[in-house]
């Protein structure tokens, strides 16, 4: 358990290195000076050549990564070059929202599409089928901004119960933060759900057609019992695989939402500084989105160790 | 129930082929001209105007035929460099394994973790922008990763096969095992990968076109207007919800299509 | 069977759960918000903020820096106006005024100015203001360390001294534009670091707080030496989304809000709000790089000024509000505004054909319209563009950058073939707008180059003499029309909507939001 936790750990310092270096190399390629990008149009060029040289932008890249990396790993995650202030100062609120954000779509898809995949299962074939598979394709085929345009019209505009763009404060106003957060929530999990469904009712379906299960119903077990002491509980594990790539992707896919929305996250600042050339912030950013990405995924390997302890082995042997 | 199961591709197929005709008409006719700014600013759809009209008075139905087509296109090569390239990553790593596969796959999940739109951004901005090529590229780069994972636990599973230790044993070489022996054993998950990759390419281009961070093709896409419509909510709803339907359909015929295949492949 | 439609149902329930737990949400919690129990009463009239002596204003975007040396975003400049002061400052008449200065004396030579300090002037955290603080405040922004703050225009300065409670500033030569350059150097107690987290100036309205991407809060400033201003607390709440903005409005949560387009203004409801409408002070072109094929022509160049009719610009892409410009100069600098040329050229297509023909492109050609994609005023132009360049047979597509990528390869590299943007004077002279088109000046992002042009342009910035330097800036502005530099628009339109009950809404030459003119009625 140690060695696999370690390994783990390992990874996720590796990826997270990786995907920093990525962000490195990209700005260093993608057209756009940040030292341009704060001074404007009206500087001249010798202003920007100064400010390159006081930004230390004038530098290796090499040089440039190590400083970065060493700022990184001593808990320092730089300057905005737009906001002057420190960039942990500037996201922790954001990270905050955005957590909110994904954690409560994953509430609901979660809570909504395990009973509703097994139910889904339960009532396979025959005259409830094509109209389940039909509203679960269609619902996987609404892309969750459009659902947010059609929220932020209806219960924004026309019902007016939010105001899109207009977010509370989390804390001057939680109540209407959540009502807010909750629509994002909803916009991100329709197809989520959809998928999970779908997924789950696939993995029972496969389940049971194996010879334990054939076995044990033909000695003359319930079958409704076989499903619910054996079969879940073996799904079980492709089902938190699953949902753990779902909220890796949660925080991807909330940043599209967070713009159709006006939530103030983690994502619409990630495209504002992008597009500002604020590359401290952007590089913090990212690296925060590649560990959620990593942590999700080694969370849904330790819950299936805990459920499977057979896994344990195959796990820290290196997969 | 056989003819149950197939319905969902023939439904997908009869979709998918309406809205591929309806796309190739859009290439030679539109009722109106997509581009004249000469409708009248936000008329509600009309039977002259079937969606509509926009912000510049322009045919909204028109404009989605030729949106239809732009998106057609980019999600349609965009899937095709992920599934090509994503193949033959998951073929090299899932076949041969070892310290390449260990690389690879490392790589794999950097990108994975990384945000696609910066990744296109990137891209797009290393090809030149402005070039119709530069968003397919920038955009099939993004889906080699999920096609390479695929591909690779598909190509491992079947290297242990008995037929692959035969061809072996008869003096075949990897490459000819792999193209000939085993890429056809694979098409059964490649198809429904395609669709679905397919669809996540018509989600995502509309999606880049919408953060307008620049990885916008040239002529307007369904997602591109979906994202202008945003801004005119309140004066021309329809104008919106004409365009999400249309990416909902398109998307649905083509899911369907998935499903059927799938279906096809568990009886 | 049975079953089956049991599953079915409850699925169906489920289903409609989900959306009524939307649907219930609010009415558990309108009480919370103020803003939403706004929107469930029609009367706007009865404003909390009214009463208690409190606006709030929606702005599009975030602002950068606080710092003064460091802000450059245009809506930055134009809220902390209400904070910093320089020695002098702008009135709305678009004269220079004393400020924390009291006067003003220019030497006969032109070469001196004294600023005697005005008495009684304190900075927000309650000190006077002293000479030290002066010379601080104007010495760095002149050679101060930090380089890339330094002003360019205040290299003119040759020394400062300091005597009593009078700055002398002497100057190297004459300079027209020493009083406006000076205006920007805003003054800040001596020494002070925390501009950036927590700016202290000497204007009418003092900072409390801010968050990033969501709002800044000002207080009136009870100590300001000038005339008092009436409201007591103004937050400026960021609403990047252009429906925010509206419904903010429409909702009770904002008072006022400048810079809307005509799509989003005629979404308000006339008896609540009132549209005020001014001008952006802003030259709005496509501008062509002067460099490239076809555009070193200057009958291609020529020929699009023939093709494209300003009016139907404005009438299609902001509907019907703005100015039709002709030149680098928009009408608030009326001294040097050349209207003539704003009809110099009309939308004559046959001439626009035979130019081309004429320049070797008889069955036109293609084009591309690099635009920043986050400024939908000029993505909409240039659509618009697109249409009316189709029929002299000209091929254009519009490419839409971000913002960090158009600053570079358009602004900062050239690398481009034509755009759409803006182009505005910070600092009420006309000179910039010229200035930028001499063919060594190094924002010369059009690559404009005309011997005359260069010729004219340096005799017009040494002259002394206020005719003669009118009179060479409006040669320059011909220059650029007969030359078709560029293909001049538009100043646009700001419009402004602004709650019934609020007064006094003033317009600035320059992109200014003045909070002290406001009062509630």
């Amino acid at each position: 358990m140690t060695a696999y936790l370690i390994r783990r750990v390992g990874m996720l310092l590796v990826t997270m290195v990786l995907v920093s270096l990525l962000t490195f190399v990209a700005f260093s390629l993608v057209s756009g000076d940040p030292a341009r990008t704060m001074l404007g149009t009206e500087a001249t060029e010798a202003q920007v050549q100064t400010l390159r040289q006081e930004m230390g932008l004038d530098r290796p890249f090499p040089v440039r990564y190590a400083r970065w990396l060493g700022g990184f790993f001593s808990g320092d995650l730089g300057t905005s070059y737009s906001y002057r202030q420190p960039v942990w100062d500037l996201i922790g609120g954001k990270l905050e929202l955005s957590m909110w954000l994904c954690l409560m779509s994953f509430g609901l898809i979660a809570l909504i599409s395990i009973p509703l995949g097994v139910f889904s299962y339960r009532f396979t074939g025959g005259f409830a089928d094509w109209p389940r598979t039909v509203l679960n394709q269609l619902c996987m085929a609404v892309p969750p901004f459009f659902t947010g345009i059609l929220v932020s019209w209806g219960f924004g505009i026309v019902l007016r119960v939010f105001t899109p763009g207009d977010f509370p404060g989390l804390r001057n106003d939680p109540a209407g933060a959540v009502r807010h957060l909750f629509f994002g929530a909803v916009c991100l999990a329709i197809p989520r759900v959809a998928m999970t469904v779908r997924m789950l009712r696939a993995t029972i379906i496969s389940e049971m057609n194996k010879a334990y299960v054939r076995t044990a119903i033909s000695r003359g077990n319930d079958r409704r019992a076989v499903l619910n002491r054996h079969v879940l509980k073996n799904s079980l594990v492709t089902t938190v695989t699953f949902l753990g790539q779902t909220l890796a992707e949660l925080v991807g896919a909330g940043i599209v939402v967070e713009q159709v929305l006006g939530i103030p996250g983690l994502g619409r600042f990630l495209v504002t500084s992008i597009s500002h050339r604020d590359y401290p912030v952007v590089q913090a950013i990212v690296v925060i989105l590649a560990f959620w990405v990593v942590l999700a995924g080694t969370a849904a390997d330790l819950i299936n160790q805990a459920i499977d302890p057979r896994l344990r082995r195959t796990a820290g042997g290196g997969a | 129930m056989r003819s149950r199961r197939n319905s969902y591709l023939i439904a997908g197929l009869v979709i998918t082929g309406i809205m591929l005709l309806v796309t190739v008409i859009g290439i030679f006719w539109t009722p109106c001209s997509p581009t004249a700014m000469k409708y009248g600013r936000f008329q509600p759809p009309s039977m002259a105007h079937l969606f509509g009209t926009d912000n510049f008075g322009r045919d909204i139905f028109s404009r989605v035929l030729k949106g239809t087509g732009t998106t057609f296109a980019i999600a349609l090569s965009t899937v095709s460099i992920g599934a090509v390239v994503g193949t033959l990553v998951g073929a090299v790593t899932g076949y041969f394994g070892g310290v390449v596969d260990e690389v690879l796959m490392r790589l794999n999940d950097a990108l994975t973790a990384f945000p696609s739109f910066l990744l296109a951004l990137l891209i797009v901005s290393l090809v030149g922008p402005g070039k119709e090529y530069s968003v397919v590229i920038a955009l099939g780069l993004v889906f080699i990763p999920s096609f390479a994972r695929v591909m690779r636990t598909e190509f491992a599973s079947l290297r242990a096969r008995n037929y692959v230790t035969l061809a072996r044993l008869m003096g075949a070489g990897s490459g000819r095992i792999l193209f000939v022996h085993l890429l056809p054993n694979t098409v059964r998950v490649l198809l429904p990968a395609f669709t679905i990759g397919f669809n996540n390419a018509v989600l995502a281009e509309a999606s880049m076109s919408f953060l307008g961070i620049g990885v916008t093709p040239p002529d307007a896409s369904l997602g591109y207007m979906l994202s202008e419509a945003q801004s005119m909510l309140k004066a021309g709803p329809w104008y919106a919800v004409c365009t999400g339907l249309t990416i909902v359909l398109l998307v649905f015929g083509v899911g369907l299509i998935g499903e059927g295949l799938q279906r096809r492949e568990v009886e | 069977m049975k079953k089956r439609i049991l599953a079915l149902s409850l699925a169906l329930l489920m289903a409609t759960a989900l959306f009524a737990g939307c649907g219930s949400q609010p009415a558990a919690a309108p009480s919370a918000t103020p803003g939403s129990e706004a929107a469930t009463e029609p009367a706007v009239l009865e404003n909390p903020r009214a009463s208690a002596n409190e606006i709030s204003i929606g702005i599009a975007q975030d602002f950068d820096s606080l710092d003064p040396d460091y802000m450059t975003a245009a809506g930055t400049k134009e809220v902390l106006f209400n904070v910093y002061e320089g020695l002098v400052k702008p009135n709305s008449e678009g004269e220079i005024v004393p400020a924390v200065a009291s006067e003003i004396v220019k030497s006969d030579d032109g070469l001196s100015y004294a600023f005697t300090l005005r008495e009684g002037v304190k900075f927000h955290n309650g000190d006077p203001v002293e000479m030290q603080d002066l010379l601080y405040s104007v010495e760095r922004r002149w050679r101060g360390e930090d380089t890339a703050a330094q002003l360019s225009a205040l290299s003119v300065i040759d020394h400062i001294s300091a005597d009593g409670n009078v700055l002398t500033i002497t100057l190297s030569e004459p300079s027209n534009e020493f009083l406006a350059a000076v205006m920007n150097a805003y003054i800040i107690p001596d020494g002070y670091t925390q501009l950036e987290t927590a700016p202290i100036g000497t204007g009418p309205y003092r900072f409390v707080s801010r968050a990033v991407q969501d709002s800044l809060v000002l207080e009136r400033f009870d100590d300001y030496w000038g005339n008092k201003p009436s409201i007591q607390r103004v937050t400026f709440k960021i609403l990047e989304s252009a429906d925010g903005l509206v419904l903010g409005l429409q909702s009770g949560a904002l008072d006022l809000v400048a810079h809307l387009s005509s799509d989003q203004t005629v979404q308000l409801d006339k008896n609540d709000f009132r549209i005020e409408e001014g001008s952006m002070n802003l030259v709005q072109a496509l501008y062509l790089n002067n460099a490239e094929k076809p555009f070193d022509d200057v009958r291609v160049r020529q020929a699009l000024c023939y093709a494209i009719d300003k009016q139907a610009v404005i009438d299609l892409a902001f509907d019907g509000y703005g100015i039709p410009l002709g030149t680098s100069m928009f009408p608030s600098f009326s001294k040097y505004y050349d209207e003539s040329l704003t009809d110099y050229y009309t939308q004559d297509i046959e001439k626009a054909k035979a130019l081309l023909a004429e320049a070797g492109y008889p069955d036109g050609f293609e084009m591309t319209i690099t635009v920043p994609s986050n400024y939908t005023p000029h993505v909409n132009t240039a659509t618009v563009l697109v249409e009316l360049l189709r029929e002299i047979g000209v091929k254009a597509t519009v490419q839409p950058v971000d913002w960090g990528t158009w600053l570079d390869e358009v602004y900062g590299q050239r690398k481009f073939q034509s755009t759409v943007t803006g182009l505005t004077s910070d600092n009420m002279t006309a000179r910039k707008l010229l200035e930028r088109f001499g063919s060594d000046v190094g924002n010369n992002f059009t690559n404009y180059s005309d011997t005359e042009y260069d010729e004219t342009l340096a005799k017009a910035l040494r002259a002394t003499d206020d005719a003669e330097q009118v009179e060479l800036y409006r040669a320059l502005e011909r220059n650029l029309t007969e030359n078709a530099a560029n293909v001049y628009l538009q100043d646009m339109a700001d419009l402004v909507a602004v709650r019934e009950g609020l007064e006094g809404l003033t317009f600035y030459p320059l992109y200014v939001l003045d909070v002290s003119a406001l009062r509630w009625a």
